[in-house]
């Protein structure tokens, strides 16, 4: 069995409104479901906005810190899942059905190296 | 070609697709089925070519793999021996396991095409690159870095389900297509055609219908690329310049290939599932009647353009809207393909309408355009001759 991650990419700024979220979430809490029953979930978890992370790099010995995310852009991950799958194909078809519920977002799907 | 040769284009793939399934492990599977035919160079001259080419690669590539692994570790080396089987059983789906993993989805489709010419065609890096005009060094990576996709990522090596089936075998006949069509019409280079291209998508095409007899699709596109490369003769003149089809010496077309094409149309129209390549396989076969029935073609283009409505289709139709209701008509509906005007096939059939419409001077600048764009040079050659005959007679 391999493990693969899969993460959730969303467009910085303010989150959807209520009316259009709660349907959004109602399914992706329903796919969780069905993960966990099938024995693929493993973890997930959302994240807070982009501008709440911060980056340590080691600069002889000593943390330098900078606030914000790593990378520039307008898109950034906004939670991942991690789940057991047999092959990249079963994977896909998580991934697939997460894009589903998430449309338009972008779902990267990676191999977990262990 | 020698024996061995024509050996090595038959069973190469076959041999590696037996290996990968039982070693896992498409490095090692391509390493020993190489070394096998390098032994069987030295070997076969003396000792004659055995009664079965295909198993003595096969045995001998697994024996040559299991050294392999048991020089890199200390562990035994996973053994068939042990049980005193020193054969390794064919099965029937191993080529298509290994089609089916090179044309994933998951990988670009520049990589599928690579991969399925390295891995089913036996073709080497050097040939795969000079095919696609790309450097050796370019190609080499693009194919590590696919077999590395396939094993880190875990791409199956299996036939696909049934309800993934038309989206995956669609993936496998467009990477064909695409590997016929460099072939045929190089996108780039200075040679019309390369046989060796074409020859290698014909020989898979017809891999995969003995594969998978009751996919109308694949026969579809079979048939296309026999009655496409029947032409083939008749498509370049004796200056190396391409050949229009109606300017073609049809006694050129070579009748065997349209007889097995034809013959695969009318096998696709008895089972009455229609696709996009067995429509143009349709069109092609018409072409190859003698005397083009240019409303049967308009006919299909209908057809095609109700599956797959796109600019490009669309563009092809208007050559036979020409021929059925004359070019002014179908330089309406080519101006109005805004979104191809990139694509110097755009400006060649504009430019042939203009041409029969009597705007020669437009004509001219029209074929001056697609030659600008094209990216073979027997074919710039051709559409700027085109263009001074226009200039001159305006």
């Amino acid at each position: 069995m391999r493990q693969y991650l899969l993460s959730i990419y969303q467009p910085d700024g303010p989150p959807p409104p209520p009316e259009v979220l709660e349907p959004i979430m109602t399914e992706l809490g329903k796919l969780n479901e069905e993960m966990k029953a099938a024995g693929a979930w493993v973890f997930a978890v959302g994240l807070h906005p982009p501008a709440s992370a911060t980056v340590i790099r080691d600069r002889d010995g000593e943390p330098t810190l900078t606030d914000g995310p790593f990378t520039e852009g307008k898109e950034h991950m906004g939670g991942f899942t991690v789940i057991n799958a047999e092959d990249l194909d079963a994977a896909l078809d998580w991934g697939s059905r997460m894009a589903k519920v998430l449309a338009p977002l972008a779902i990267e799907v990676r191999p977990i190296q262990w | 070609m020698t024996e061995i040769e024509r050996i090595f284009r038959a069973e190469y793939g076959r041999a590696v697709a037996v290996l990968i399934r039982y070693f896992g492990d498409i490095e090692l599977a391509e390493e020993a089925v190489q070394e096998a035919f390098v032994a069987a160079v030295q070997r076969w001259p003396e000792l004659g070519i055995p009664p079965s080419p295909a198993g003595w690669i096969i045995t001998t590539a697994r024996n040559r793999a299991i050294d392999h692994l048991r020089r890199e570790s200390e562990r035994p080396a996973r053994e068939v021996t042990a049980s005193g089987d020193t054969t390794l059983a064919e099965e029937p789906d191993d080529m298509l396991r290994l089609i089916f993993t090179c044309c994933h989805p998951a990988l670009a489709p520049a990589s599928r095409v690579a991969l399925t010419l390295r891995l089913l065609g036996g073709l080497s890096t050097g040939e795969i690159a000079r095919a696609f005009l790309v450097p050796e060094a370019t190609m080499a990576q693009r194919i590590s870095r696919a077999k590395a996709k396939i094993r880190d990522a875990g791409i199956p090596y299996r036939v696909p389900r049934d309800a993934d089936l038309p989206d995956r075998l669609g993936a496998v006949l467009a990477v064909l297509y695409l590997i016929f069509n460099e072939g045929y019409a190089p996108s780039g280079g200075a040679l019309v055609t390369r046989t060796e291209m074409t020859a290698e998508a014909i020989r898979l095409g017809r891999l995969v219908v003995v594969l998978m007899p009751d996919e109308p699709e694949a026969r579809g596109l079979l048939a296309l690329m026999l009655l496409i490369e029947s032409r083939r003769a008749a498509r370049v003149g004796a200056d190396g310049d391409p050949v229009p089809l109606a300017a073609q010496d049809r006694g050129l077309w070579n009748r065997e290939l349209i007889a097995e094409g034809q013959a695969l149309v009318r096998g696709c129209l008895r089972r009455g599932r229609p696709g996009p390549y067995q429509i143009q396989a349709a069109i092609n076969a018409v072409h190859a009647d003698g005397v083009t029935d240019w409303r049967q073609v308009l006919a299909l283009y209908d057809q095609l353009f109700a599956l797959t409505p796109t600019s490009v289709v669309a563009l092809h139709r208007a050559v036979a809207v020409s021929e059925v209701e004359g070019p002014g008509p179908a330089l309406q509906i080519v101006e109005g393909l805004s979104s191809i005007t990139g694509h110097h096939v755009w400006h060649v059939v504009r430019a042939e309408l203009l041409h029969r419409l009597g705007r020669r001077a437009e004509a001219a600048a029209g074929f001056r355009r697609a030659a600008e764009l094209a990216g073979n040079a027997a074919e710039r050659r051709f559409l700027l001759g085109r263009a001074d005959a226009d200039d001159a007679e305006d």
